[in-house]
């Protein structure tokens, strides 16, 4: 009865669009939810990282290399700020780790492919960003609060990576014949990968429904999948490149690009550990964690001899 | 907690501008105030986002919420008079 009378007051917020902080009481798959959500949106700006680090010791300029080495460093930034986010729901930032590690939690599929030329830096910014950013700014509108204030300060910088890499891409598409391949090579491996980042259609999403009524989730998969496209595509004609898809059309009728079906077992097969760079990521992260260990270390115990030191004096 | 840990959780306030109020803007695991102030300075002002930075552990905060919920502003409910609306002044007076 107490947990009914609760739940409606929550529900009650929510429609008034009251943010819900971290020690407002909370339904326990809100909780649950946002403990997956928030932490699998910190991963893959973490894995993200290394598809870009890749390129790093091979940018064709120092302008190149430099404006890259930011981008990271924004990717690792934003790996933070949502780490903080998810824990202020009660789990430790080890505990994150540790499920990251032993295959528990996911991370975006799309970091599992290889970046295989310097064009791949164009169109990871262009459209891998450029859809995480459409997700992005609708959940600058998320109920929980601080998911949401990490949102703002994300989506304020995001810009900047989908600017850099649309402006790879122009310079490519614009520059040799063996360059445009390049470009358009790079748009035919990232299309789809980018189209799947949404996740699966609204009729096959398990989590959607509760996501939305309690606004976690501000808009369905299909509409902002939809959104990405229609603005994508009117970039793309300013490439002068093709997209891998023949059905790619306007719709007079609803205003917006007919696709193809999107080939979903692909979509699955990576998500469940079988896309070309799965392994390849997990184990990095882990062995960049170990390597790490004993800066963690000495800083725990050159804290401690600071503090012992105090307390003497 | 196990040895191979991440540190103490921080909370990070910016002031954006001098004269203005700090904010709070997010927080940061670090091992001492040393490595925690440039941390934030690191993680939260990439982009002149501020210059001034407070940092505090996040244990050491008080926060109304962990107290009595709704009930602890009760006192401000009722005094109405605290609001300059709650007056009336008579037509024709200005600058009141």
């Amino acid at each position: 009865m107490e947990n009914e009378r609760k739940l409606e007051e929550f529900q009650q917020k929510i429609d008034a669009n009251i943010k819900i902080e971290p020690k407002d009481w909370m339904p326990e798959k809100y909780r649950q939810t946002l403990i997956r959500q928030i932490s699998q949106h910190a991963h893959s700006e973490i894995i993200g990282m290394q598809p870009e680090g890749n390129w790093l010791t091979r940018a064709p300029s120092l302008r190149a290399k430099k404006i890259l080495m930011a981008k990271i460093q924004d990717e690792a930034g934003h790996g933070l700020y949502l780490y903080c986010a998810a824990e202020t729901l009660g789990v430790k930032r080890e505990q994150f780790l540790q499920w990251l590690h032993e295959g528990k939690a996911k991370y975006s599929s799309v970091f599992n492919y290889p970046t295989l030329t310097w064009a791949d830096m164009g169109a990871v910014g262009w459209l891998v960003d450029g859809a995480a950013i459409v997700n992005q700014v609708s959940l600058q509108g998320t109920s929980y609060g601080p998911y949401s204030r990490a949102m703002v300060k994300i989506c304020m910088e995001e810009s900047f990576h989908q600017r850099q890499g649309f402006e790879i891409m122009v310079q490519l598409a614009k520059g040799t014949e063996e360059q445009k391949q390049m470009a358009q090579d790079a748009l035919n491996r990232w299309w789809w990968p980018s189209i799947m980042m949404f996740g699966p259609h609204d009729s096959e999403s398990a989590h959607s429904n509760q996501s939305l009524k309690w606004k976690i989730k501000r808009e369905s998969n299909d509409e902002l999948r939809q959104r990405y496209i229609n603005k994508t595509i009117e970039q793309g004609h300013h490439l002068g490149l093709t997209f891998p898809d023949p059905n790619l059309k306007f719709n007079e009728e609803t205003k917006n690009y007919d696709y193809s079906p999107i080939d979903w077992d692909e979509f699955w097969n990576v998500v469940k550990g079988n896309g070309p760079g799965n392994k390849l990521r997990i184990n990095h992260h882990i062995k960049a964690h170990e390597d790490g260990k004993w800066v963690r270390e000495a800083a725990k115990a050159y804290s401690k001899k600071i503090n012992l030191s105090k307390k003497i004096a | 907690m196990s040895s191979d840990d991440q540190g103490i959780l921080w909370e990070v306030f910016i002031q954006a501008k001098a004269g203005r109020p700090f904010k709070h803007v997010g927080s940061l695991h670090a091992y001492d105030k040393e490595m925690a102030i440039k941390s934030a300075r690191d993680l939260y002002t990439r982009r002149n986002e501020g210059n001034g930075i407070w940092i505090v552990k996040s244990e050491d905060i008080v926060s109304s919420e962990a107290i009595d919920g709704e009930a602890f502003f009760d006192p401000s409910n009722d005094k109405v008079y605290r609001h300059p609306t709650f007056y009336k002044i008579p037509d024709g007076v200005k600058h009141i």
